[in-house]
């Protein structure tokens, strides 16, 4: 197993606050993972560590095997960060601002390459404005295109749909999906879980400063939620016994039923026909990640 | 080195695409001040033997030009990219704090060379200069340009806002530049006032630029010489600790 990330015991204190409390986490090369959490999690904290923004008190963090003090060159060419802010230099233009970030790595004549990413991103067309003249929208792109200029292995991308519309959210996660199929490592931190239940084969939530849960997220499903069943009887009715004893009741007359699976689904609905009672609406919930969230947060 | 570099290159080009605010601005400036004090103290005051007030006055207008737009350079450009968060796109890359220190210091030289040339090319047509000892003008141009650079550098770190570093360039680059012999000898001075230019290392770089032109100075280039680089080398040594150690920079 090939170690695109590699975090070992690693603690950050800011004054009273413990903002890291000794995480550990292995990212392996080519996964497209998930880091969750509340705010003040600690998530922005370790992906500074990483990218060497912030040093921490202890600990270890390694990126493609480089350690990100140590061989701090090594390790920053492997890496590329999507901050969470959405900062720019007005001075520049978009290819400005792109060619700069090439030469800050090193790379001269990057401009094919730049080309190829600013096609991807649906930025062709302002190559050549003035940073300041962008909505929101195209200066997140081109944060991720900054990100991606000296074609790093890794990528890192701190809640990059913050506050971005659903066109471009959409647009963003095919492009970072394509570089996933590519080989590139993508962690990703997000507050929209439906998108990291879509995206991320492996989830890490952090509480506190420390990893609460990891494992895949189809794992994380199964162990923290499960599929139920909604219902709502006509007249605000109740519900036969042996059903209530393991159905949560919600408002007047509505109740959900956890089921292990759907062949429970016939056993009730002739229960509750037997009982006379008839059905107003319905509905099946799938395994959600919030539910997983809600639970590891309670839990933890 | 390409990193250095462009981080060099991005340094000259910020302040060349607002020149008029970077140069022109203070270039008029200082002539402002020529046509002032020129007009009002040519007949009043005679600091060297043979030499108008005029002349006397140039190149210490010059250098402290070049000093506060050394200093205005990489301390304004440092509090720029921290205030705005675009700081973050120099700490990512794989730069070190060598060429970090280097490039911002390098660049701030650059536009304190660039204004000081500016204010010799509005004066030397109407001034009657000389240049004695051209290779002290060099030399008190780049060690004056990097120590002012330096001291930015320190006070872009540092201040957290606009208002800590307008304090900075308020109350400590501007009395040692206007108290360092710019307008007069320290000479002429009061014996304590004289005691405390003797203390300020702006004083001796002014001393020596001047000396570059007439080959007459308060005291000798040597001297001059030995403690702005000294100078210079105690601050880049400050300056590059601060930032192995990640002084704000990487918490």
């Amino acid at each position: 197993m090939n170690a695109a990330i590699r975090v070992r015991q690693v603690a950050k204190r800011y004054g009273k606050v413990q903002a890291l409390a000794g995480v550990d986490l292995d990212v392996t090369s080519g996964e497209f993972f998930g880091l969750l959490g509340p705010n003040g999690a600690g998530k922005t904290t370790l992906i500074s560590a990483l990218a060497g923004l912030v040093r921490p008190d202890q600990g270890t963090l390694e990126v493609m095997g480089y350690d990100v003090i140590r061989q701090y060159r090594d390790a920053r060419r492997n890496l590329g960060v999507v901050p969470q802010e959405l900062v720019f230099d007005p001075f520049f233009t978009v290819r400005e601002t792109l060619r700069l970030q090439s030469g800050y790595f090193g790379i001269r004549h990057n401009d094919d390459w730049i080309d190829e990413i600013l096609a991807h991103l649906d930025l062709t067309p302002k190559a050549d404005a003035n940073m300041r003249a962008l909505s929101g929208g195209m200066k997140r792109r081109v944060l991720v295109a900054q990100a991606l200029v000296h074609r790093p292995p890794v990528i890192v991308l701190d809640e990059p749909t913050a506050g971005v519309d659903v066109e471009l959210r959409q647009g963003l996660w095919q492009f970072v999906r394509r570089l996933n199929q590519a080989g590139h490592t993508i962690v990703l931190t997000t507050h929209y879980l439906e998108e990291a239940e879509t995206l991320c084969g492996r989830i890490a939530m952090m509480k506190a400063g420390r990893v609460v849960a990891l494992d895949t997220t189809a794992n994380l499903l199964r162990l923290h939620s499960q599929h139920s069943l909604k219902i709502r009887l006509a007249n605000a009715g109740a519900l036969p016994e042996r059903l209530a004893e393991r159905a949560k009741s919600i408002a007047p007359g509505q109740f959900v039923l956890p089921l292990e699976s759907y062949d429970e689904m016939g056993g009730i609905f002739a229960a509750l026909q037997a009982a006379g009672l008839s059905i107003d609406d319905f509905d099946l919930a799938k395994p959600d990640l919030e539910d997983v969230f809600v639970a590891v947060m309670a839990g933890a | 080195m390409h990193g250095f570099r462009t981080l060099l290159y991005k340094e000259v080009l910020r302040f060349w695409k607002v020149g008029f605010q970077t140069v022109a601005a203070p270039v008029l400036t200082a002539l402002l001040y020529l046509l002032v004090f020129s007009h009002t103290l040519e007949r009043q005051v005679r600091v060297y033997e043979n030499l108008s007030y005029t002349s006397f006055l140039v190149p210490g207008l010059i250098m402290m030009s070049v000093l506060q737009n050394a200093f205005a350079n990489s301390s304004s450009s440092l509090i720029q990219s921290k205030v705005t968060g675009n700081i973050i796109f120099v700490l990512l890359p794989p730069l070190s704090y060598r060429e970090f220190f280097s490039a911002y210091v390098l660049a701030a030289v650059l536009r304190g060379a660039v204004v000081g040339f500016g204010v010799w090319l509005g004066t030397c047509w109407m001034v009657d200069l000389q240049y004695a000892a051209p290779w002290w003008i060099v030399v008190f141009t780049l060690l004056g340009g990097g120590i002012l650079g330096a001291l930015g550098v320190i006070a872009g770190i540092w201040a957290d806002k606009f208002d800590q570093l307008a304090a900075f360039q308020n109350f400590i680059i501007m009395p040692l530049t206007f108290l360092s012999g710019v307008f007069f000898s320290i000479h002429s001075l009061p014996a304590f006032w004289h005691g405390l230019s003797r203390v300020n290392p702006v004083f001796y770089m002014i001393d020596g630029f001047r000396y570059g032109f007439f080959g007459r100075s308060d005291v000798s280039p040597w001297i001059s010489f030995a403690v702005t680089a000294c100078f210079f080398l105690l601050l880049a040594a400050a300056t590059l600790r601060m930032l192995a150690r990640g002084y704000k920079l990487r918490g």
